[in-house]
């Protein structure tokens, strides 16, 4: 981190700016490759060049840019307020399924069997839409629930998780069954979500088809342009009063009552804010990947995007990103070069950071750019 | 009601407010009067009590940490309690706090608040602030902005968010930083200062939250002997403008700062009155020596 210290009259440290200069300017390179270089690259560069972007690449890394939006969601709660959440997988796929419902309502009479009605619905001899579908053929809805779907679950178990005290290793316990258990009730088939096939064979976004480049490359913008603003997001919440409220709740949650806080809406406040950047993130990642089922409930999914955090390195907001990147990045190339060994490696690498890299790989890096720097 | 009736009230109301937030004096500046009316968040010490204990019972296990406590403060004074350890000290204020439940009696702040309705951060609000027998400060925030959190100020979320020091504050804030003598480390991060400067700074904290009665476990605990020779100055300067509760097992500091003393045994009051009094009491003298 590299918020400038200015000093006022009073001897005392000035609030510094949101980001310093070279902050800003990283922002601004990320976000002429997300804008302007990777379209270019993709679209303009002619495919038997060395520098064009392939579409399995566009592909990948928009999926990552979406993991990294959890593992940043992640960053808030557990980095700087200390809960460790195994359940950001639920609120990931809720902003996922609630994106597909939309997605297959636009499938139209297209599907297998030519009906308005979705064709796990035919199959299961439905005749009409449950009342869960209700707002599903409209994408202004869509949008609005895409935030307010995971944004009350999260409110309403949050509410109570915080409100009875329960704090470290329980916490991470009941939020993990939680999401297990949201998994078991999406794999039925009567709770009208598709069951274990969930939904997938979209067709189109907003009346345009799904499977053109140019629309694979609008989502992957789109994408970019969400992590910047949720970094943003996450660096302003991180740098006020309110982000360091949170750290002292992480640190000494008793003092922080005496000092007169309550936790509870600053906790609740943070987890709802967690949950919906996760769900944005799962609305982003299914027309990208084109099928969403129960399994993103799945309890190593949650594992996996605290394992990103750890990676990068937790309170840092930019190492959580960083980790999605290169966990992600070795699982995509090591799934294909050596299907069998990826757990390994995932478990070895979890092992590593945690024994001898507590701030993870930003903070790896900081420390040796310190000893380097000697005293700058 | 008639109309002079009603404007009386409005005034009387009026001036409680302005006493309230000017803090002015320990009654806000007003005579006991019959049925005044209540302001809400109001300390009303023309009584002459700022804290109020009477027959406390706690048990944990069933085991007795309370039994029949009764314990009254002044506004403004500074009392120190000693007691062998297992006394019940802490747990005291824990009751007052909030942090523990009390099985029976009653704890009152002023004449009319009950304590016992409240919760911890709703009785830091209130105006009582604690100091934890070990230093607890934030060990990750640097010592400007240990002291800016723990500054009196709305406590929300939507508030904090947009937070910023005001000149005022900056003031305060400086004004304190010199009396804990940590000017010179405000950038430092808390969890690197010493043992004895975490207590300085835990005190700091108390004074950003400008309480009226402040509760102080142990304060001197690990400091050398100038630091606490400083502390006792501290002590004697806070004393008359705001309440203090000190527990210390260090006899000369509290020689140095104490008027009145009481001493705590198995949950209980045993002796009250000045240091050389309790110490030649012959029950203290028991206790502290074995039976």
């Amino acid at each position: 981190m590299t918020t400038q210290v200015l000093t006022s009259a009073a001897g005392l440290p000035a609030k510094g700016p949101l980001l310093a200069r070279s902050g800003w300017g990283a922002i601004l390179v990320a976000l002429l490759v997300v804008c302007a270089l990777a379209p270019a690259l993709n679209l303009l560069v002619p495919e038997s060049s060395i520098f064009h972007l392939s579409d399995y690449m566009v592909g990948l890394l928009g999926k990552i840019m979406c993991y990294a939006i959890c593992a940043l969601a992640m960053d808030l709660i557990w980095g700087y307020t200390g809960i460790l959440s195994l359940g950001h997988g639920l609120f990931f796929a809720l902003g996922g399924y609630v994106m597909g419902m939309y997605l297959m309502r636009q499938i139209g009479r297209e599907g297998s069997y030519q009906s308005d009605l979705p064709d796990f619905m035919v199959f299961l001899d439905w005749k009409e839409l449950p009342w869960t579908w209700a707002l599903s053929d409209s994408f202004a809805a869509t949008l609005l629930l895409v935030l307010l779907v995971p944004g009350l679950v999260a409110f309403v178990f949050g509410y109570f998780a915080f409100r009875s005290r329960i704090k470290g290793v329980y916490f991470s316990i009941i939020t993990q069954a939680l999401t297990f258990a949201a998994m078991l009730l999406f794999f039925r088939n009567e709770t009208g979500f598709g069951g274990n096939n969930g939904f997938t064979d979209f067709k189109r976004l907003l009346g345009l088809p799904l499977a053109t480049q140019e629309m694979r490359m609008t989502l992957f913008v789109l994408t970019g342009l969400t992590l910047l603003g949720c970094y943003l997001f996450a660096r302003w919440l991180v740098s006020s009063k309110f982000g360091r409220v949170l750290q002292a709740i992480r640190d000494a949650e008793s003092r922080v009552m005496f000092c007169g806080y309550d936790p509870l809406p600053y906790k609740l406040t943070i987890w709802v804010i967690s949950a919906v950047m996760c769900g944005v993130a799962g609305a982003l990642y299914v027309p990208q990947v084109g099928i969403i089922n129960p399994g993103e409930m799945s309890a190593a999914n949650s594992i996996e995007i605290a394992v990103w955090a750890a990676v990068g390195g937790r309170a840092s907001l930019i190492g959580p990103i960083v980790g999605a990147f290169i966990v992600n990045g070795a699982k995509s190339w090591l799934t294909v070069t050596f299907p069998e060994f990826w757990l390994y490696c995932l478990g070895a690498l979890f092992i590593v950071v945690t024994l001898y890299l507590p701030q993870g790989v930003v903070g790896l890096v900081q420390k040796l750019r310190i000893k380097k720097g000697g005293q700058a | 009601m008639t109309p002079e009736l009603m404007e009386q009230g409005a005034q009387r109301y009026e001036r409680a407010q302005e006493a309230l937030v000017q803090g002015k004096t320990a009654s806000g500046g007003r005579a006991a009067a019959f049925s005044r009316p209540l302001v809400r968040g109001e300390v009303d010490t023309t009584h002459g009590r700022i804290l109020y204990l009477e027959d406390v019972q706690v048990s944990f296990d069933g085991f007795k940490a309370i039994n029949g406590l009764n314990l009254d403060i002044a506004p403004g004074e500074l009392r120190c309690i000693i007691g062998p350890n297992g006394a019940g000290k802490t747990t005291m204020m824990d009751i007052i706090t909030g942090k523990t439940r009390p099985d029976s009696g009653s704890v009152f702040f002023g004449s009319t608040i009950d304590l016992l309705r409240y919760k911890e951060p709703e009785i830091a609000a209130l105006g009582i602030g604690r100091k934890f027998q070990k230093p607890t400060v934030f060990e990750e925030l640097t010592v400007f902005e240990n002291l800016e959190l723990a500054l009196a100020t709305h406590k929300g979320v939507w508030p904090s968010m947009k937070f910023g020091l005001n000149g005022e504050q900056k003031d305060r804030l400086s004004e304190v930083l010199q009396t804990i003598h940590l000017k010179d480390s405000v950038r430092r991060r808390s969890g690197d200062l010493s043992h004895g400067q975490k207590q300085w700074l835990e005190i700091g904290m108390l004074l950003m939250q400008e309480p009226k009665l402040l509760l102080l476990d142990e304060p001197v605990a690990g400091m050398t002997d100038e630091e606490t020779a400083r502390t006792a100055e501290l002590f004697l300067t806070l004393k008359g403008k705001h309440s203090l509760m000190v527990v210390e097992h260090d006899m000369s500091f509290i020689r140095a700062i104490s008027e009145k003393v009481t001493v705590l045994c198995d949950g209980a009051v045993l002796a009250e009155g000045t240091l050389d009094q309790v110490q030649a009491d012959e029950r203290v003298i028991e206790v502290y020596l074995g039976r």
